[in-house]
């Protein structure tokens, strides 16, 4: 992606967080407006596709399963597309978008369930990168005979 | 070769799988392995069969190895099977891999290369000697962290590319087509890289490394260098109609491999080096190197080089190359071939009658005593009484009511 919207954002980040923090995080928010499913959760598949040499030819690589869900949360409708196959997941997903996407939602849900759940990613993320520069190497080329 | 179809053993067939059951679940004062145990701690053996079974959701491939009894082939074989009971909803932008959060990232052809050489957990300079602490369980392991800021790093090939000395991979994908799916279309040869690429991709690994050996040794001129060799995470990022704008659904671990190879240059193209791809689910180096190493070779008529090793024949490899389908071909075997054998049988037994009464009639000729008519007759009773002996009656009955 070039250029991220803050929905785009808001949307990765219910996508990789897993759905345990996901819950714990909207549990923190309180008793929810009602919603009702325009698309119940549903499970399928996503072909990924590469391409040759990173830069070529697009090819197909093989695929993942996917869930996603629509609902209507007051007056927004809300969508979740996550990776797996956690009908839960893509539900909280939904949900989150719709209320995000409402003035008196938006600060709160952002502050109580996205920032925390960028934290949690970020600092796995972080952590596995020094995990992987402890391993950096200099190889020093030796003469023959040395 | 023709199996039939047989009727009965209902019984025998229940018992079969319930022993299975039992001896897959093994001693029960042993505790029962946990999906989250087999993810984790063998997660080499789940990268394996989502790359293989062409699906990506390490839970279910967790699931297949428990339930195949560690078999992976047949664990593939599972995963395969249930990806055709959900519907496809989307496809993916194409995986950007240079903006991967690399775990690991080396190259055999740059000493120095900007994001530095990065072992990440590998076996590579480990000596192979049975680790016996190991037997013994509640082991502790620290993984050391060093500060770093950034985990994406530039392509090792770029540099060559700058100076024009590989050949570029530009995107040449037709917009109007879509890439060749074999999931959806029969594979026909010559093929295109794309279809090429796709079945590699979820190709046996053994049987593309023997492959990769094999032209290591001299059958197809193929010398490889191991440009790059990345894993890490990619974003998966898909456009529903119904949004209209992009989104990431998830991060997965691939590796790729950038093999570079020397190219003397043909009428057509000037001498330089020329790429092999690999690229696969999770952490699976050594079959990513095999890809890349079977992409160049089948690369040949592209290159105007002779095909002079197997590894060059694209009918020969992507036929061959799915465990899947191979598996299922040897396997069948085992189903009733009572009556194509039968036939067989009778066959052989009749020309070998024939043979011994050619014989036997030169040894009277030369003899001067003629044979019996009746003698010449034998073989025909004897395959009445061999049809009744081996129920070929009853199983051709048996064929008909099916």
């Amino acid at each position: 992606m070039k250029h991220q919207t803050e929905r785009q954002a808001w949307m990765e980040i219910l996508a990789k967080s897993s759905v345990v923090n996901i819950e714990r995080q909207v549990q923190t928010l309180g008793k929810l407006p009602e919603y009702s499913f325009l698309r119940s959760p549903e499970i399928g598949l996503t072909m990924l596709r590469g391409r040759a040499g990173g830069t070529g030819e697009v090819f197909n690589l093989g695929e993942m399963t996917i869930t996603r869900c629509v609902v209507k949360i007051l007056d927004t409708i809300g969508f979740g597309y996550v990776g797996g196959r956690s009908k839960r997941h893509a539900e909280l997903a939904a949900v989150c978008d719709g209320l995000l996407q409402q003035n008196e939602w938006s600060f709160t849900v952002q502050n109580q369930v996205i920032q925390p759940l960028q934290t949690i990613i970020q600092q796995k993320q972080e952590q596995q990168q020094r995990q992987t520069e402890a391993t950096k190497v200099e190889f020093f080329t030796m003469l023959r005979g040395e | 070769m023709a199996y039939v179809a047989v009727k009965g053993g209902e019984q025998a067939i229940k018992n079969a799988e319930a022993l299975l059951q039992a001896m897959r679940r093994g001693n029960k004062d042993i505790p029962e392995l946990s999906l989250e145990q087999i993810k984790q701690q063998l997660a080499l053996a789940v990268n394996r069969v989502m790359a293989e079974g062409s699906l990506y959701d390490c839970d279910l491939a967790a699931l297949a190895i428990k339930q195949s009894w560690g078999d992976l082939v047949e664990a593939i074989f599972l995963l395969r099977a249930y990806r055709t009971t959900l519907p496809r909803l989307y496809y993916s932008k194409p995986l950007d891999t240079e903006k991967m959060q690399v775990q690991r990232r080396i190259s055999s052809i740059f000493k120095d290369l900007p994001g530095g050489q990065k072992l990440g957990a590998t076996y590579d300079y480990i000596h192979r000697l049975l680790d016996f602490k190991l037997a013994a369980e509640n082991n502790e392991y620290h993984a050391p962290e060093i500060d770093n800021n950034n985990g994406t790093v530039p392509r090792a090939i770029d540099t060559l590319n700058q100076e024009g000395l590989i050949q570029s991979e530009t995107d040449i994908t037709d917009t109007d087509n879509e890439p060749f799916d074999l999931t959806r279309q029969s594979l026909s040869t010559p093929t295109d890289r794309d279809a090429r690429l796709q079945n590699l991709a979820r190709a046996d690994e053994g049987f593309l490394l023997g492959l990769a050996y094999s032209t290591q040794r001299g059958y197809g001129k193929n010398h490889p260098f191991a440009g790059e060799i990345r894993v890490g995470e990619v974003e998966v990022i898909i456009e529903p109609e119904e949004l209209d704008f992009e989104v990431a659904i998830a991060d997965i671990q691939v590796t790729e491999v950038q093999m570079v190879n020397q190219f003397k240059g043909s009428k057509e193209l000037p001498p330089q080096f020329t790429r092999g791809y690999g690229l696969t689910f999770g952490y699976n180096e050594r079959k990513a190197m095999s890809m890349a190493i079977v992409d160049r070779a089948l690369r040949a008529k592209e290159f105007g080089e002779e095909i002079e090793g197997v590894a060059q024949d694209e009918e020969f490899v992507l036929y061959h190359s799915d465990n899947v389908e191979a598996q299922g071909f040897v396997q069948h075997l085992k189903l009733p071939h009572y009556i194509d054998f039968q036939a067989e049988l009778n066959l052989v037994r009749q020309m070998k009658k024939e043979q011994k009464l050619d014989s036997d009639n030169e040894y009277k000729v030369i003899k001067n005593i003629k044979i019996r008519p009746e003698e010449s007759k034998d073989y025909s009773e004897i395959s009445e009484v061999n049809n009744l002996a081996f129920g070929q009656e009853n199983e051709a009955n048996v064929f008909n009511d099916v």
